[in-house]
């Protein structure tokens, strides 16, 4: 049943273009809403240079840390006793042959590894909390845009406490008092879920909002009509009618919401709340960076540099996307 | 008591030669500039001296003093900054090296009279000795000091609290602001105007250091009362030094004049600048830059300067002459719980004695000019300190194949796992336990690094014998300065089993041996100073046998020493920074 309620949908939503489009009508037959996206992609240049460099990034961070050495494995010896900075390399940076970002100060460590190390952690952390903030956002949004009335005043109000919530003081006052070891993990892993937890407990009224207005001009379409003259109930129609009419919106906004999530981690680290030391993350670095970035600048550089061109891949595909999937925002 | 202070004791360990006095008038050298200056001069002589008056010498500092008010400070740089407008009962000799460790009269006109056995010292004060006001010192201002500054917790609270520790206090005197009759007080005595007596409830033949406490300068009792009295006398603190206290606005500034009622003659300080300023709150880099680039002389905290600074400083030569680098009296080391499993063993303990790299320790806290490799738990810097090293490894960089040997004596040949904890405001202590992590591991001990905030890390944390054992420490990262630079001041508090109280002992480790209690308790019965020098050898040599401290470093600090500034030397009696009494600027 999915597939011909999608293609009243998509329709309805490709008209304008369709009509556009006119004679070519006959030419583009048979394609769904899903190719059309792709094509329109696919002629998007930067988006899909951001979408290559998404994947790669993806792929180092899956891949790379079986390639590259220990990120904790100390190396004293290229530190420099008096002054404290790597003796050898560009700008007193370790560069060399074994280690081809340096090393970090004052333990030595290989910053290449501990940078494709931390990308593991840095997206891990923000898929996991932004696919939590988009399954809450996504049911609580459509509940609250389709049943309307006192069900979308208690929802609405609870996003706008959500969204007023001083949320970077509050992770930082929940780690404070956060246990050793809970629901059977210790440690990093502990951590990890915590993290995952503040981040996409607290970002989901984001995409929540979005998700309730889209609902709300959906439920008054003429296909939700038929369906409920036709006597479908509410989680048919729900599941069945509304959802597949949103995946567009959804994965846009998901793509946004993690380059969000990732500077969110790095905050989050850099406050010293992030993941356990020594276990590399991007935001940690950049705090031990601070102490030495006068004398050790490659030491900030080569982390900030990895936020930087993670955050911009993610925006750009994700613009990209938007752009795609809905014409009508941009063109 | 509290426990990191910036208080400790430091004599150069590489001094080239013995003290050079300082001349007390007259003879200097009053060329300014430091054309002929060398790297840590400073340590062992005084730089620059000259009589060259005037002059406004502007400080900067990059938080603000614990309190200006002499009853009530503990770091060592306010000691050292109280001594320009306050003068304790003793301090110490203003002469370049090793020989400022020496105690010498200052209100007093000689060091302490103990009686036989040791339960009662006198102290005569010097004839002459006038206020900023212009009212003559006596006895009974040096007995109020110490009343409200030892009495009195819940007004003057950032002290130390000795003289309440040994002084006897029969009727349970509750301090002047409770009780303004100090005729109740009876810890100190004063049969006349120039003489002060102290009684004791115990023996303790070190009670000359704490007359060099800046509690012991005396404070008129008119001047503290009302609502000028109490925390706000740190604004209005009556002069007995070369400077007075013209203003004092906490976090922004503090401002000092000649004070014209000094007695000249005081050759423990100079009395050479027209003012004194000092700008709080700047930036730490600010701090460190100005100080070179000739907008301000002198940073005024007293821990060196940062890491920017540091690599500037030491790269260029020209630079470098005019910096010093002495040791500050502080340890860093890293204590082993005697209750943690399996570190009730002590060849488990031996066995981390030999696998830490402390080349990696130092690193963290800046490389050579942050510290020397250390092997006793008292620091070069005392006078009681002598060199032996248990556990030698490598240098420094780790034994593993000794202490894989002592892993499978304590019967856990393949390792176990252990928890290290730091300050979580302490970057480098959390370089330190990473380090640590990383060399444990090579030997199979697996570390879990945990942080805990630095406030009421020694009341409740690692001080907390229970909250060690729940949370399994087995390892705690800590550094220590004495109070007083004598071993007793260095290694009761951290090696006493007496010092162990409920929580917030310094004695982290838990050492509980008998032998050493013992020792404790019958050193402060001897006289002789170099027969209590060798039980604190002796009970150094007592804590690295049971190995339940790893001694990482004696730390030092970089300085810059300014070429405009006279009569610039390093003195040991506080924390090896340089001493504010005696400077002056170049004309």
């Amino acid at each position: 049943m999915t597939a011909p309620i999608e293609t009243t949908g998509s329709e309805a939503q490709a008209q304008p273009e369709a009509v556009l489009a006119g004679i070519e009508r006959k030419a583009i037959q048979g394609r769904s809403l899903g190719q059309i996206a792709w094509l329109r992609l696919k002629r998007d240049k930067v988006a899909m240079g951001g979408g290559i460099l998404v994947v790669l990034l993806i792929l180092m961070a899956i891949v790379g840390p079986f390639l590259v050495g220990d990120p904790n494995q100390p190396h004293n010896d290229l530190i420099d006793p008096m002054l404290s900075r790597p003796k050898t390399g560009f700008m007193h940076s370790g560069m060399s042959a074994d280690h081809w970002l340096g090393v970090d100060l004052p333990a030595g460590r290989d910053m290449l590894s501990r940078i494709v190390n931390g990308a593991k952690y840095s997206l891990l952390i923000s898929f996991l909390a932004t696919m939590l903030a988009v399954v809450l956002g996504v049911v609580f949004g459509v509940i609250a845009g389709y049943f309307g009335g006192w069900v979308d005043t208690l929802i609405a109000r609870t996003m706008d406490i959500f969204l007023a919530f001083p949320l970077l003081l509050f992770a930082i006052a929940l780690v404070g008092v956060f246990p050793n070891s809970a629901f059977g993990l210790e440690g990093n892993g502990l951590r990890v879920a915590f993290l995952i937890f503040v981040i996409g407990f607290f970002s989901w009224p984001y995409i929540g909002r979005i998700i309730r207005g889209q609902t709300l001009s959906l439920r008054e379409r003429e296909f939700v009509d038929a369906a409920r003259s036709m006597g479908a109930r509410a989680p048919y129609i729900l599941f069945r009618e509304l959802l597949p009419n949103l995946w567009a919106p959804i994965l846009v906004y998901a793509t946004l919401m993690i380059p969000t999530n990732i500077i969110f981690e790095a905050s989050l680290s850099f406050l010293g709340v992030g993941i356990i030391p020594p276990t590399p993350s991007w935001g940690g670095m950049l705090n031990e960076a601070k102490e030495v970035y006068e004398i050790a600048p490659h030491f900030m550089f080569f982390p900030g540099m990895a936020i930087f061109i993670t955050v911009l891949a993610f925006n750009l595909f994700g613009d990209g996307l938007r752009d795609a999937l809905d014409p009508r925002s941009s063109r | 008591m509290r426990r990191t202070t910036r208080r400790g004791i430091a004599v150069l360990a590489t001094g080239v030669s013995a003290a050079l006095v300082l001349a007390a008038c007259g003879g200097g050298d009053d060329e300014g500039g430091g054309g002929s200056a060398t790297f840590n001069q400073g340590n062992t002589s005084i730089v620059n001296p000259s009589d060259s008056k005037g002059g406004t010498l502007r400080m900067l500092r990059t938080g603000d003093f614990d309190s200006t008010d002499p009853g009530n400070m503990y770091y060592a740089t306010a000691w050292n900054f109280s001594r320009l407008y306050a003068r304790s009962l003793l301090t110490f000799k203003s002469v370049g090296g090793q020989g400022n460790l020496e105690i010498t009269p200052d209100l007093a006109s000689g060091l302490g009279q103990p009686s036989a056995d040791l339960k009662t010292w006198t102290y005569k004060l010097r004839p002459g000795v006038k206020f900023s006001d212009g009212t003559p010192v006596t006895s009974k201002d040096v007995k109020y000091a110490i009343a409200r500054s030892n009495y009195s917790p819940e007004v003057m609270e950032k002290g130390p609290v000795y003289f309440r520790q040994y002084l006897s206090n029969p009727n349970k005197y509750k301090g002047p602001y409770k009780d303004p009759n100090l005729d109740n007080f009876k810890g100190v005595e004063t049969p006349d105007d120039q003489t002060v007596v102290f009684k004791l409830s115990q023996p303790f033949a070190e009670f000359d250091y704490l007359a060099t406490i800046p509690q012991t300068a005396p404070v008129p009792q008119a001047a503290d009362a009302g609502a000028k009295g109490g925390v706000n006398y740190a604004k209005g603190v009556v002069s007995t030094g070369p400077y007075k206290l013209d203003s004092y606005e906490p976090g922004k500034s503090i401002k000092l004049s000649k004070n014209p009622n000094w007695d000249a003659s005081d050759t423990n300080r100079k009395q050479l600048l027209d003012n004194i300023e000092v700008q709080l709150g700047v930036a730490p880099d600010e701090v460190d830059n100005r100080q070179m680039d000739g907008s301000a002389e002198i940073d005024v905290a007293g821990n060196g300067v940062n890491a920017a600074a540091r690599s500037k400083l030491l790269s260029d030569p020209e630079l470098k002459k005019n910096a010093d680098n002495p040791n500050s009296g502080f340890l860093w080391y890293t204590a082993i719980s005697r209750q943690v499993e399996p570190f009730t063993n002590k060849d488990c303990r031996i066995a981390v004695q030999y696998a830490v790299d402390k080349t990696g320790y130092q690193n963290a806290y800046g490389g050579t000019t942050g510290g020397d490799i250390a092997s006793t738990v008292m620091p070069p810097s005392l006078k009681a300190h002598q060199k032996f090293d248990l556990y030698p490894n490598n240098n420094g960089k780790g034994d593993p194949v000794k202490a894989k040997e002592h892993l499978a004596k304590c019967g856990k040949p393949n390792g176990f796992t252990t928890n290290i904890s730091y300050r979580t405001e302490r970057p480098k202590e959390k370089a330190a336990a990473e380090s640590i992590k990383a060399s444990l591991e090579k030997v199979g001990i697996k570390v879990n690094i945990k942080n805990y905030p630095e406030d009421g890390y020694t009341g409740g944390v690692v001080g907390d014998p229970k909250f060690v054992q729940k949370n399994q420490l087995g390892l705690m990262i800590y550094g220590w300065a004495a109070d007083f630079p004598s071993g007793f001041g260095f290694l009761q508090q951290i090696t006493d089993p007496g010092a162990l109280k409920g929580t917030g002992s310094s004695n982290i480790s838990h050492i509980d041996l008998p032998d050493i209690a013992k020792k404790f308790q019958d050193v402060v019965q001897l006289k002789d100073e170099a027969e209590r020098n060798k039980v604190y050898q002796e009970i150094d040599k007592a804590v690295m046998e049971d190995a339940s401290i790893i001694p990482m470093l004696y730390a030092k600090n970089l300085y810059y020493r300014n070429p405009k500034m006279t009569n610039v030397f390093i003195n040991y009696g506080y924390s090896g920074m340089i001493d504010y009494a005696n400077l002056g600027l170049a004309k």
